[in-house]
Protein backbone atom coordinates (compact mmCIF):
# COMPACT_ATOMS: atom_id res chain seq x y z
CA UNK A 1 0.00 0.00 0.00
CA UNK A 2 1.06 3.51 -0.68
CA UNK A 3 1.69 5.88 2.13
CA UNK A 4 0.60 9.10 0.41
CA UNK A 5 -2.29 10.91 2.01
CA UNK A 6 -5.88 11.07 0.81
CA UNK A 7 -6.61 13.78 -1.69
CA UNK A 8 -10.28 13.33 -2.30
CA UNK A 9 -12.39 12.12 0.58
CA UNK A 10 -16.00 11.14 -0.02
CA UNK A 11 -17.95 9.88 2.93
CA UNK A 12 -21.58 8.91 2.82
CA UNK A 13 -22.20 10.98 -0.30
CA UNK A 14 -25.87 11.12 -1.32
CA UNK A 15 -27.11 12.74 -4.51
CA UNK A 16 -30.80 13.17 -5.13
CA UNK A 17 -32.85 14.62 -7.94
CA UNK A 18 -36.28 16.07 -7.74
CA UNK A 19 -38.39 14.61 -10.51
CA UNK A 20 -40.92 17.27 -11.37
CA UNK A 21 -43.14 15.03 -13.46
CA UNK A 22 -43.71 12.33 -10.91
CA UNK A 23 -43.26 14.68 -7.95
CA UNK A 24 -40.80 12.38 -6.31
CA UNK A 25 -37.24 12.24 -5.13
CA UNK A 26 -34.90 10.14 -7.17
CA UNK A 27 -31.84 8.87 -5.36
CA UNK A 28 -28.96 8.49 -7.80
CA UNK A 29 -26.13 7.90 -5.35
CA UNK A 30 -26.55 6.74 -1.78
CA UNK A 31 -23.75 6.68 0.73
CA UNK A 32 -20.59 6.55 -1.34
CA UNK A 33 -17.45 6.20 0.76
CA UNK A 34 -14.29 6.64 -1.25
CA UNK A 35 -10.80 7.99 -0.67
CA UNK A 36 -8.51 8.84 -3.54
CA UNK A 37 -4.83 9.16 -2.63
CA UNK A 38 -2.57 11.86 -3.99
CA UNK A 39 -1.29 10.82 -7.39
CA UNK A 40 -3.60 7.85 -7.62
CA UNK A 41 -5.52 6.90 -10.74
CA UNK A 42 -8.91 5.56 -9.72
CA UNK A 43 -11.48 4.19 -12.13
CA UNK A 44 -15.12 3.66 -11.30
CA UNK A 45 -17.12 1.02 -13.15
CA UNK A 46 -20.65 -0.11 -12.61
CA UNK A 47 -23.82 -1.19 -14.38
CA UNK A 48 -25.23 1.51 -16.62
CA UNK A 49 -27.39 4.02 -14.81
CA UNK A 50 -25.68 3.31 -11.49
CA UNK A 51 -24.96 6.96 -10.77
CA UNK A 52 -21.22 6.91 -11.44
CA UNK A 53 -21.36 9.96 -13.71
CA UNK A 54 -23.62 11.67 -11.19
CA UNK A 55 -21.01 11.06 -8.53
CA UNK A 56 -18.30 12.53 -10.77
CA UNK A 57 -20.44 15.60 -11.43
CA UNK A 58 -20.79 16.03 -7.68
CA UNK A 59 -17.02 15.85 -7.31
CA UNK A 60 -16.71 18.48 -10.02
CA UNK A 61 -19.20 20.62 -8.12
CA UNK A 62 -21.71 20.75 -10.95
CA UNK A 63 -24.46 19.23 -8.82
CA UNK A 64 -24.94 19.60 -5.08
CA UNK A 65 -24.84 16.65 -2.72
CA UNK A 66 -27.85 15.92 -0.54
CA UNK A 67 -25.94 14.24 2.23
CA UNK A 68 -22.50 13.16 3.43
CA UNK A 69 -19.36 15.11 2.75
CA UNK A 70 -17.00 15.60 -0.13
CA UNK A 71 -13.61 17.23 0.36
CA UNK A 72 -10.57 17.81 -1.81
CA UNK A 73 -7.36 18.59 0.07
CA UNK A 74 -9.54 19.14 3.11
CA UNK A 75 -11.73 21.77 1.45
CA UNK A 76 -15.43 21.18 1.10
CA UNK A 77 -16.56 20.89 -2.52
CA UNK A 78 -19.58 23.06 -3.21
CA UNK A 79 -19.00 24.48 -6.69
CA UNK A 80 -16.67 23.96 -9.66
CA UNK A 81 -13.18 25.10 -8.82
CA UNK A 82 -9.72 25.60 -10.20
CA UNK A 83 -8.45 22.54 -8.36
CA UNK A 84 -10.51 20.23 -10.58
CA UNK A 85 -10.87 19.88 -14.34
CA UNK A 86 -13.23 17.65 -16.22
CA UNK A 87 -12.76 15.78 -19.46
CA UNK A 88 -16.28 15.27 -20.76
CA UNK A 89 -17.85 12.36 -22.54
CA UNK A 90 -18.98 14.67 -25.33
CA UNK A 91 -16.07 16.87 -26.39
CA UNK A 92 -18.10 20.06 -25.89
CA UNK A 93 -15.91 22.17 -28.15
CA UNK A 94 -16.95 25.61 -29.32
CA UNK A 95 -17.56 25.04 -33.04
CA UNK A 96 -16.50 28.58 -33.98
CA UNK A 97 -13.14 28.28 -32.28
CA UNK A 98 -10.03 26.58 -33.55
CA UNK A 99 -8.22 23.84 -31.66
CA UNK A 100 -6.00 26.45 -30.03
CA UNK A 101 -8.97 28.61 -29.07
CA UNK A 102 -10.76 25.63 -27.57
CA UNK A 103 -7.75 24.46 -25.60
CA UNK A 104 -7.51 27.98 -24.18
CA UNK A 105 -11.16 28.11 -23.18
CA UNK A 106 -10.70 26.45 -19.79
CA UNK A 107 -8.04 28.83 -18.48
CA UNK A 108 -9.89 31.72 -20.09
CA UNK A 109 -13.03 30.84 -18.11
CA UNK A 110 -10.98 30.55 -14.92
CA UNK A 111 -9.19 33.79 -15.66
CA UNK A 112 -6.01 32.60 -13.98
CA UNK A 113 -3.35 32.98 -16.65
CA UNK A 114 -1.97 35.88 -18.66
CA UNK A 115 -2.64 35.59 -22.35
CA UNK A 116 0.98 35.16 -23.33
CA UNK A 117 1.60 32.44 -20.78
CA UNK A 118 -1.63 30.67 -21.67
CA UNK A 119 -0.78 30.73 -25.36
CA UNK A 120 2.66 29.30 -24.83
CA UNK A 121 1.47 26.55 -22.50
CA UNK A 122 -1.48 25.77 -24.76
CA UNK A 123 0.93 25.04 -27.57
CA UNK A 124 2.83 22.68 -25.28
CA UNK A 125 -0.38 20.89 -24.34
CA UNK A 126 -1.35 20.58 -27.96
CA UNK A 127 1.98 18.98 -28.65
CA UNK A 128 1.57 16.69 -25.65
CA UNK A 129 -1.76 15.36 -26.91
CA UNK A 130 -0.36 14.98 -30.41
CA UNK A 131 -2.25 17.68 -32.24
CA UNK A 132 0.67 19.78 -33.44
CA UNK A 133 -0.16 21.11 -36.89
CA UNK A 134 -3.88 21.20 -36.13
CA UNK A 135 -3.85 24.36 -33.99
CA UNK A 136 -5.91 26.27 -36.54
CA UNK A 137 -8.33 23.47 -37.43
CA UNK A 138 -11.99 23.75 -36.46
CA UNK A 139 -13.72 21.00 -34.47
CA UNK A 140 -15.85 20.03 -37.47
CA UNK A 141 -12.63 19.19 -39.31
CA UNK A 142 -11.45 16.80 -36.61
CA UNK A 143 -12.18 13.13 -36.02
CA UNK A 144 -13.84 12.02 -32.78
CA UNK A 145 -10.50 10.93 -31.33
CA UNK A 146 -8.88 14.24 -32.15
CA UNK A 147 -11.77 16.14 -30.60
CA UNK A 148 -11.26 14.19 -27.39
CA UNK A 149 -7.58 15.12 -27.45
CA UNK A 150 -8.63 18.76 -27.50
CA UNK A 151 -11.03 18.05 -24.64
CA UNK A 152 -8.16 16.51 -22.68
CA UNK A 153 -5.70 19.30 -23.49
CA UNK A 154 -8.24 21.90 -22.37
CA UNK A 155 -8.49 20.23 -18.97
CA UNK A 156 -4.74 19.66 -18.62
CA UNK A 157 -3.93 23.28 -19.42
CA UNK A 158 -5.72 24.42 -16.26
CA UNK A 159 -3.20 22.33 -14.31
CA UNK A 160 -5.74 20.99 -11.79
CA UNK A 161 -5.05 19.17 -8.55
CA UNK A 162 -7.36 16.46 -9.75
CA UNK A 163 -8.38 15.34 -13.20
CA UNK A 164 -11.94 14.07 -13.67
CA UNK A 165 -12.72 11.99 -16.72
CA UNK A 166 -16.29 11.08 -17.62
CA UNK A 167 -16.20 8.16 -20.07
CA UNK A 168 -14.05 10.23 -22.43
CA UNK A 169 -13.51 7.40 -24.91
CA UNK A 170 -16.99 5.89 -24.84
CA UNK A 171 -18.08 7.27 -28.19
CA UNK A 172 -14.90 6.35 -30.05
CA UNK A 173 -14.48 3.27 -32.21
CA UNK A 174 -12.70 0.29 -30.64
CA UNK A 175 -9.30 0.86 -32.24
CA UNK A 176 -9.21 4.57 -31.57
CA UNK A 177 -10.28 3.90 -28.01
CA UNK A 178 -7.35 1.57 -27.37
CA UNK A 179 -4.89 4.05 -28.85
CA UNK A 180 -6.34 6.84 -26.75
CA UNK A 181 -6.02 4.72 -23.60
CA UNK A 182 -2.36 4.13 -24.39
CA UNK A 183 -1.76 7.82 -25.00
CA UNK A 184 -3.67 8.88 -21.92
CA UNK A 185 -1.39 6.70 -19.82
CA UNK A 186 1.69 8.17 -21.49
CA UNK A 187 0.49 11.69 -20.78
CA UNK A 188 -0.62 10.83 -17.27
CA UNK A 189 2.75 9.23 -16.55
CA UNK A 190 4.44 12.59 -17.04
CA UNK A 191 2.43 14.42 -14.40
CA UNK A 192 0.96 11.59 -12.30
CA UNK A 193 -1.97 13.78 -11.44
CA UNK A 194 -4.67 12.41 -9.18
CA UNK A 195 -7.34 11.14 -11.55
CA UNK A 196 -10.88 9.86 -11.25
CA UNK A 197 -12.00 8.04 -14.37
CA UNK A 198 -15.57 6.90 -15.02
CA UNK A 199 -16.17 4.15 -17.52
CA UNK A 200 -18.46 1.23 -18.27
CA UNK A 201 -15.59 -0.56 -20.02
CA UNK A 202 -14.05 -2.98 -17.51
CA UNK A 203 -10.88 -3.58 -19.52
CA UNK A 204 -10.36 0.15 -19.84
CA UNK A 205 -10.71 0.60 -16.11
CA UNK A 206 -8.18 -2.13 -15.26
CA UNK A 207 -5.75 -1.02 -17.93
CA UNK A 208 -5.67 2.61 -16.80
CA UNK A 209 -6.15 2.57 -13.07
CA UNK A 210 -4.21 1.91 -9.91
CA UNK A 211 -7.49 0.98 -8.30
CA UNK A 212 -10.88 0.05 -9.71
CA UNK A 213 -14.04 0.79 -7.78
CA UNK A 214 -17.18 -1.16 -8.62
CA UNK A 215 -20.48 0.59 -8.00
CA UNK A 216 -23.72 -1.19 -7.18
CA UNK A 217 -26.67 -0.57 -9.39
CA UNK A 218 -28.73 2.49 -8.63
CA UNK A 219 -28.74 4.01 -6.10
CA UNK A 220 -24.97 3.74 -6.46
CA UNK A 221 -22.75 2.62 -3.60
CA UNK A 222 -19.24 1.22 -3.51
CA UNK A 223 -19.53 -2.53 -3.90
CA UNK A 224 -15.93 -3.52 -4.38
CA UNK A 225 -12.50 -1.93 -4.51
CA UNK A 226 -9.68 -3.60 -6.33
CA UNK A 227 -5.97 -2.65 -6.36
CA UNK A 228 -4.53 -3.26 -9.79
CA UNK A 229 -1.03 -4.57 -9.29
CA UNK A 230 0.24 -4.36 -12.83
CA UNK A 231 3.50 -2.46 -13.12
CA UNK A 232 3.67 0.74 -15.14
CA UNK A 233 4.37 1.69 -17.84
CA UNK A 234 1.73 -0.62 -19.27
CA UNK A 235 1.44 -1.39 -22.95
CA UNK A 236 -1.75 -2.66 -24.55
CA UNK A 237 -0.46 -6.23 -24.30
CA UNK A 238 -1.12 -6.38 -20.56
CA UNK A 239 -4.77 -6.69 -21.44
CA UNK A 240 -4.10 -10.34 -22.27
CA UNK A 241 -2.05 -10.99 -19.15
CA UNK A 242 -3.55 -13.73 -16.88
CA UNK A 243 -3.49 -11.35 -13.95
CA UNK A 244 -5.42 -8.80 -15.97
CA UNK A 245 -7.99 -11.40 -16.92
CA UNK A 246 -8.31 -12.38 -13.28
CA UNK A 247 -9.22 -8.82 -12.35
CA UNK A 248 -11.65 -8.72 -15.21
CA UNK A 249 -13.40 -11.90 -14.01
CA UNK A 250 -13.74 -10.56 -10.52
CA UNK A 251 -15.25 -7.26 -11.69
CA UNK A 252 -17.57 -9.03 -14.09
CA UNK A 253 -18.80 -11.32 -11.32
CA UNK A 254 -19.54 -8.25 -9.24
CA UNK A 255 -21.47 -6.56 -11.98
CA UNK A 256 -23.40 -9.67 -12.92
CA UNK A 257 -24.40 -10.10 -9.33
CA UNK A 258 -25.72 -6.54 -9.36
CA UNK A 259 -27.61 -7.02 -12.58
CA UNK A 260 -29.20 -10.22 -11.31
CA UNK A 261 -30.26 -8.76 -7.99
CA UNK A 262 -33.88 -7.84 -7.42
CA UNK A 263 -34.58 -4.34 -8.66
CA UNK A 264 -35.17 -1.81 -5.93
CA UNK A 265 -38.08 0.53 -5.91
CA UNK A 266 -37.52 3.09 -8.64
CA UNK A 267 -38.73 6.04 -6.65
CA UNK A 268 -38.84 6.87 -3.03
CA UNK A 269 -42.36 8.14 -2.43
CA UNK A 270 -42.79 11.59 -1.03
CA UNK A 271 -45.38 12.40 1.55
CA UNK A 272 -46.78 15.81 0.92
CA UNK B 1 -27.50 -2.24 -66.21
CA UNK B 2 -25.39 -0.69 -68.94
CA UNK B 3 -21.94 -1.98 -69.70
CA UNK B 4 -20.45 1.12 -68.16
CA UNK B 5 -22.22 0.63 -64.85
CA UNK B 6 -21.26 -3.01 -64.77
CA UNK B 7 -17.71 -1.92 -65.19
CA UNK B 8 -17.90 0.10 -62.03
CA UNK B 9 -19.57 -2.53 -59.93
CA UNK B 10 -17.41 -5.49 -60.84
CA UNK B 11 -14.64 -6.21 -58.37
CA UNK B 12 -11.09 -5.75 -59.47
CA UNK B 13 -9.80 -9.13 -60.52
CA UNK B 14 -6.33 -10.48 -60.71
CA UNK B 15 -4.45 -10.20 -63.96
CA UNK B 16 -6.33 -7.32 -65.44
CA UNK B 17 -4.41 -4.55 -67.11
CA UNK B 18 -3.44 -1.44 -65.17
CA UNK B 19 -5.31 0.61 -67.71
CA UNK B 20 -8.75 -0.82 -66.97
CA UNK B 21 -8.05 -0.57 -63.32
CA UNK B 22 -7.35 3.14 -63.46
CA UNK B 23 -10.46 3.70 -65.46
CA UNK B 24 -12.47 1.92 -62.84
CA UNK B 25 -11.02 3.35 -59.71
CA UNK B 26 -12.50 6.82 -59.86
CA UNK B 27 -16.12 7.54 -60.67
CA UNK B 28 -16.07 11.15 -61.78
CA UNK B 29 -19.32 13.05 -61.62
CA UNK B 30 -20.17 14.49 -65.01
CA UNK B 31 -19.27 18.13 -65.36
CA UNK B 32 -22.81 18.80 -66.47
CA UNK B 33 -24.06 18.07 -62.93
CA UNK B 34 -22.46 21.25 -61.66
CA UNK B 35 -24.25 23.47 -64.13
CA UNK B 36 -27.50 21.57 -64.14
CA UNK B 37 -29.42 23.85 -61.74
CA UNK B 38 -28.44 27.00 -63.62
CA UNK B 39 -29.08 25.51 -67.04
CA UNK B 40 -32.47 24.04 -66.17
CA UNK B 41 -33.48 27.24 -64.38
CA UNK B 42 -32.51 29.37 -67.34
CA UNK B 43 -34.41 27.12 -69.75
CA UNK B 44 -37.57 27.27 -67.65
CA UNK B 45 -37.43 31.06 -67.34
CA UNK B 46 -36.72 31.34 -71.07
CA UNK B 47 -39.67 29.12 -71.86
CA UNK B 48 -41.91 31.18 -69.62
CA UNK B 49 -40.83 34.41 -71.33
CA UNK B 50 -41.35 32.87 -74.75
CA UNK B 51 -44.88 31.76 -73.91
CA UNK B 52 -45.64 35.15 -72.40
CA UNK B 53 -44.32 36.90 -75.51
CA UNK B 54 -46.36 34.61 -77.75
CA UNK B 55 -49.57 35.12 -75.78
CA UNK B 56 -49.09 38.90 -75.76
CA UNK B 57 -48.39 38.91 -79.50
CA UNK B 58 -51.41 36.78 -80.36
CA UNK B 59 -53.51 38.94 -78.06
CA UNK B 60 -52.72 41.95 -80.27
CA UNK B 61 -54.89 40.43 -82.99
CA UNK B 62 -57.10 38.03 -81.06
CA UNK B 63 -58.13 40.71 -78.54
CA UNK B 64 -58.77 38.44 -75.56
CA UNK B 65 -58.25 41.53 -73.52
CA UNK B 66 -57.18 45.08 -74.33
CA UNK B 67 -53.59 45.04 -75.50
CA UNK B 68 -52.83 47.68 -72.90
CA UNK B 69 -53.55 45.23 -70.10
CA UNK B 70 -51.10 42.60 -71.24
CA UNK B 71 -47.71 44.01 -72.21
CA UNK B 72 -45.19 41.58 -73.66
CA UNK B 73 -41.78 40.94 -72.09
CA UNK B 74 -40.20 43.24 -74.68
CA UNK B 75 -42.67 46.02 -73.87
CA UNK B 76 -41.81 45.56 -70.22
CA UNK B 77 -38.08 45.71 -70.94
CA UNK B 78 -38.62 48.91 -72.93
CA UNK B 79 -40.60 50.41 -70.09
CA UNK B 80 -37.88 49.36 -67.64
CA UNK B 81 -35.23 51.22 -69.60
CA UNK B 82 -37.49 54.25 -69.98
CA UNK B 83 -38.22 54.23 -66.28
CA UNK B 84 -34.59 54.94 -65.58
CA UNK B 85 -33.74 57.14 -68.57
CA UNK B 86 -36.80 59.33 -69.07
CA UNK B 87 -36.00 62.66 -67.38
CA UNK B 88 -39.72 63.36 -66.81
CA UNK B 89 -40.06 60.22 -64.73
CA UNK B 90 -37.79 61.36 -61.89
CA UNK B 91 -37.51 57.79 -60.59
CA UNK B 92 -34.52 58.61 -58.42
CA UNK B 93 -36.67 60.71 -56.13
CA UNK B 94 -39.03 57.76 -55.65
CA UNK B 95 -36.18 55.34 -55.14
CA UNK B 96 -34.61 57.74 -52.68
CA UNK B 97 -37.80 57.98 -50.65
CA UNK B 98 -38.41 54.23 -50.61
CA UNK B 99 -34.75 53.48 -49.93
CA UNK B 100 -34.65 55.89 -47.05
CA UNK B 101 -37.83 54.45 -45.54
CA UNK B 102 -36.56 50.93 -45.95
CA UNK B 103 -33.13 51.62 -44.49
CA UNK B 104 -34.44 53.54 -41.49
CA UNK B 105 -37.15 51.05 -40.61
CA UNK B 106 -35.05 47.95 -41.27
CA UNK B 107 -31.92 49.08 -39.44
CA UNK B 108 -34.09 50.26 -36.56
CA UNK B 109 -35.71 46.82 -36.46
CA UNK B 110 -32.31 45.08 -36.44
CA UNK B 111 -31.03 47.15 -33.54
CA UNK B 112 -34.16 46.99 -31.41
CA UNK B 113 -34.95 43.39 -32.40
CA UNK B 114 -31.49 42.20 -31.49
CA UNK B 115 -31.63 43.88 -28.09
CA UNK B 116 -35.14 42.59 -27.33
CA UNK B 117 -34.37 39.10 -28.61
CA UNK B 118 -31.23 38.78 -26.54
CA UNK B 119 -32.95 40.09 -23.42
CA UNK B 120 -35.92 37.78 -23.93
CA UNK B 121 -33.68 34.80 -24.56
CA UNK B 122 -31.45 35.44 -21.57
CA UNK B 123 -33.97 36.58 -18.95
CA UNK B 124 -36.92 34.22 -18.66
CA UNK B 125 -39.00 36.80 -16.81
CA UNK B 126 -38.50 39.38 -19.51
CA UNK B 127 -39.79 36.87 -22.01
CA UNK B 128 -42.84 36.08 -19.88
CA UNK B 129 -43.58 39.81 -19.75
CA UNK B 130 -43.22 40.47 -23.47
CA UNK B 131 -44.53 37.20 -24.89
CA UNK B 132 -48.19 38.30 -25.02
CA UNK B 133 -47.27 41.41 -27.00
CA UNK B 134 -44.94 39.60 -29.34
CA UNK B 135 -47.52 36.91 -29.99
CA UNK B 136 -50.27 39.45 -30.52
CA UNK B 137 -48.33 41.58 -32.96
CA UNK B 138 -46.61 38.68 -34.70
CA UNK B 139 -49.83 36.87 -35.49
CA UNK B 140 -51.56 40.05 -36.69
CA UNK B 141 -50.72 41.18 -40.23
CA UNK B 142 -48.88 44.37 -39.41
CA UNK B 143 -50.45 45.94 -42.49
CA UNK B 144 -53.74 46.45 -40.66
CA UNK B 145 -51.94 49.06 -38.60
CA UNK B 146 -51.18 51.27 -41.61
CA UNK B 147 -54.41 53.34 -41.38
CA UNK B 148 -53.63 53.95 -37.72
CA UNK B 149 -50.06 54.97 -38.49
CA UNK B 150 -51.32 57.35 -41.16
CA UNK B 151 -53.54 59.01 -38.59
CA UNK B 152 -50.67 59.21 -36.14
CA UNK B 153 -47.75 60.02 -38.40
CA UNK B 154 -49.27 61.34 -41.64
CA UNK B 155 -48.76 60.02 -45.15
CA UNK B 156 -45.07 60.84 -45.40
CA UNK B 157 -42.10 58.63 -44.55
CA UNK B 158 -42.83 58.38 -40.82
CA UNK B 159 -45.85 56.09 -41.19
CA UNK B 160 -43.90 53.87 -43.65
CA UNK B 161 -40.93 53.60 -41.33
CA UNK B 162 -43.29 52.54 -38.55
CA UNK B 163 -44.78 49.73 -40.66
CA UNK B 164 -41.40 48.57 -41.95
CA UNK B 165 -39.97 48.63 -38.45
CA UNK B 166 -42.78 46.54 -37.02
CA UNK B 167 -42.68 44.16 -39.96
CA UNK B 168 -38.98 43.40 -39.72
CA UNK B 169 -38.85 43.52 -35.93
CA UNK B 170 -40.52 40.22 -35.11
CA UNK B 171 -38.52 37.84 -37.28
CA UNK B 172 -35.40 39.36 -35.74
CA UNK B 173 -36.72 39.17 -32.17
CA UNK B 174 -38.01 35.63 -32.48
CA UNK B 175 -34.95 34.21 -34.19
CA UNK B 176 -32.51 35.97 -31.87
CA UNK B 177 -34.42 34.67 -28.88
CA UNK B 178 -34.40 31.14 -30.31
CA UNK B 179 -30.66 31.41 -30.95
CA UNK B 180 -29.92 32.47 -27.39
CA UNK B 181 -32.21 29.74 -26.02
CA UNK B 182 -30.76 27.04 -28.23
CA UNK B 183 -27.33 27.17 -26.69
CA UNK B 184 -25.87 23.69 -26.60
CA UNK B 185 -26.29 22.32 -23.06
CA UNK B 186 -22.99 20.46 -23.34
CA UNK B 187 -21.15 23.73 -23.97
CA UNK B 188 -22.82 25.34 -20.97
CA UNK B 189 -21.79 22.42 -18.78
CA UNK B 190 -18.19 22.74 -19.96
CA UNK B 191 -18.18 26.48 -19.27
CA UNK B 192 -19.73 26.03 -15.81
CA UNK B 193 -17.31 23.24 -14.99
CA UNK B 194 -14.40 25.58 -15.63
CA UNK B 195 -16.04 28.15 -13.38
CA UNK B 196 -16.92 30.64 -16.12
CA UNK B 197 -18.88 33.69 -14.98
CA UNK B 198 -22.33 34.29 -16.40
CA UNK B 199 -21.00 37.28 -18.32
CA UNK B 200 -18.26 35.20 -19.90
CA UNK B 201 -20.71 32.43 -20.74
CA UNK B 202 -22.96 34.97 -22.40
CA UNK B 203 -20.22 36.68 -24.38
CA UNK B 204 -18.20 33.70 -25.49
CA UNK B 205 -20.65 30.81 -25.60
CA UNK B 206 -24.24 32.01 -25.97
CA UNK B 207 -23.86 34.99 -28.27
CA UNK B 208 -21.49 33.48 -30.86
CA UNK B 209 -23.70 30.39 -30.92
CA UNK B 210 -26.73 32.52 -31.70
CA UNK B 211 -25.16 34.23 -34.73
CA UNK B 212 -26.57 31.85 -37.36
CA UNK B 213 -30.07 32.26 -35.93
CA UNK B 214 -29.71 36.03 -35.78
CA UNK B 215 -28.68 36.13 -39.43
CA UNK B 216 -31.72 34.07 -40.37
CA UNK B 217 -33.84 36.65 -38.56
CA UNK B 218 -32.16 39.42 -40.52
CA UNK B 219 -32.85 37.64 -43.80
CA UNK B 220 -36.51 36.97 -43.02
CA UNK B 221 -36.83 40.61 -41.93
CA UNK B 222 -35.90 41.82 -45.43
CA UNK B 223 -39.04 40.33 -46.95
CA UNK B 224 -41.29 41.82 -44.30
CA UNK B 225 -39.61 45.22 -44.60
CA UNK B 226 -40.05 45.30 -48.38
CA UNK B 227 -43.70 44.39 -48.01
CA UNK B 228 -44.02 47.28 -45.58
CA UNK B 229 -42.48 49.75 -48.01
CA UNK B 230 -44.63 48.81 -50.94
CA UNK B 231 -47.94 48.30 -49.16
CA UNK B 232 -47.46 51.43 -47.08
CA UNK B 233 -46.90 53.48 -50.19
CA UNK B 234 -49.70 51.82 -52.11
CA UNK B 235 -52.19 52.91 -49.48
CA UNK B 236 -51.17 56.52 -49.14
CA UNK B 237 -47.98 58.34 -50.06
CA UNK B 238 -46.56 61.25 -51.95
CA UNK B 239 -43.42 59.52 -53.28
CA UNK B 240 -41.89 56.08 -53.46
CA UNK B 241 -41.86 52.97 -55.61
CA UNK B 242 -45.16 51.75 -54.18
CA UNK B 243 -46.76 55.07 -54.98
CA UNK B 244 -45.29 54.81 -58.47
CA UNK B 245 -46.91 51.41 -59.02
CA UNK B 246 -50.19 52.74 -57.72
CA UNK B 247 -50.00 55.71 -60.13
CA UNK B 248 -49.14 53.48 -63.08
CA UNK B 249 -52.08 51.27 -62.16
CA UNK B 250 -54.71 53.97 -62.07
CA UNK B 251 -53.39 55.49 -65.32
CA UNK B 252 -53.26 52.10 -67.11
CA UNK B 253 -49.50 52.30 -67.73
CA UNK B 254 -49.23 48.54 -67.43
CA UNK B 255 -45.76 48.07 -68.99
CA UNK B 256 -44.26 50.54 -66.53
CA UNK B 257 -46.12 48.91 -63.70
CA UNK B 258 -44.66 45.54 -64.68
CA UNK B 259 -41.22 47.13 -64.82
CA UNK B 260 -41.58 48.61 -61.35
CA UNK B 261 -42.81 45.30 -59.94
CA UNK B 262 -39.80 43.59 -61.50
CA UNK B 263 -37.55 46.14 -59.90
CA UNK B 264 -38.97 45.49 -56.43
CA UNK B 265 -38.78 41.73 -56.89
CA UNK B 266 -35.17 42.07 -58.03
CA UNK B 267 -34.26 44.16 -55.00
CA UNK B 268 -35.79 41.61 -52.67
CA UNK B 269 -33.99 38.73 -54.36
CA UNK B 270 -30.69 40.56 -54.28
CA UNK B 271 -30.91 41.44 -50.59
CA UNK B 272 -32.00 37.93 -49.65
CA UNK B 273 -29.20 36.44 -51.70
CA UNK B 274 -26.64 38.65 -50.02
CA UNK B 275 -27.82 37.70 -46.56
CA UNK B 276 -27.94 34.04 -47.54
CA UNK B 277 -24.29 34.23 -48.52
CA UNK B 278 -23.39 35.70 -45.15
CA UNK B 279 -25.48 33.05 -43.41
CA UNK B 280 -23.70 30.28 -45.26
CA UNK B 281 -20.37 31.44 -43.91
CA UNK B 282 -21.65 30.86 -40.41
CA UNK B 283 -23.62 27.74 -41.28
CA UNK B 284 -20.96 25.25 -40.20
CA UNK B 285 -21.58 25.67 -36.49
CA UNK B 286 -25.33 25.83 -36.63
CA UNK B 287 -26.80 23.04 -34.53
CA UNK B 288 -28.96 20.71 -36.58
CA UNK B 289 -32.60 21.34 -35.79
CA UNK B 290 -35.24 18.93 -36.92
CA UNK B 291 -38.39 20.63 -38.02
Amino acid sequence: MRTSSAKLVASGVVVEYWLARSEAIFTAVEGVDLDVRDGEFVAIVGPSGCGKTTFLNAVDGLIPIAGGSLTLDGREISAPGRDRAMVFQQPGLLPWRTVLGNVLFGVEAQGTMTKGEALERARQQIELVGLTGFEDAYPSELSGGMQQRVNLARALLTDPEMLLLDEPFASLDAQTREMMQLELLKIWNKSRKTALFITHDIKEAIYLADRVIVFTKRPGRVKDSLEIEIPRPRDLRVKRDPKFLGYEDRIWDNIQEELAAKPERLLAGVTA
Amino acid sequence: MTIKEADRVLPVTRGESVKTRQRRSVVKPRRWKRYEPVVVGTISVGAFLAVWQAVATVNLTAKWMPALFLPSPTDTADAFVKLFTDPRQNIWADLGTSGFEFATGYVGALVVGLALGIAMGWYMRFQYALDPFVNFLYSTPRIVLIPLFIIWFGIDWQSKVAVIFLGALFPVVINTMAGVRNTDGALLRVARSFGASETLIFQRVVLPGAVPFILTGFRLGVGHALTGVVVGELIAARHGVGKLISDFGVTFQTPKMFAAILFIAGTGMLLTWLLQRIEKRFQSWRPQIKT
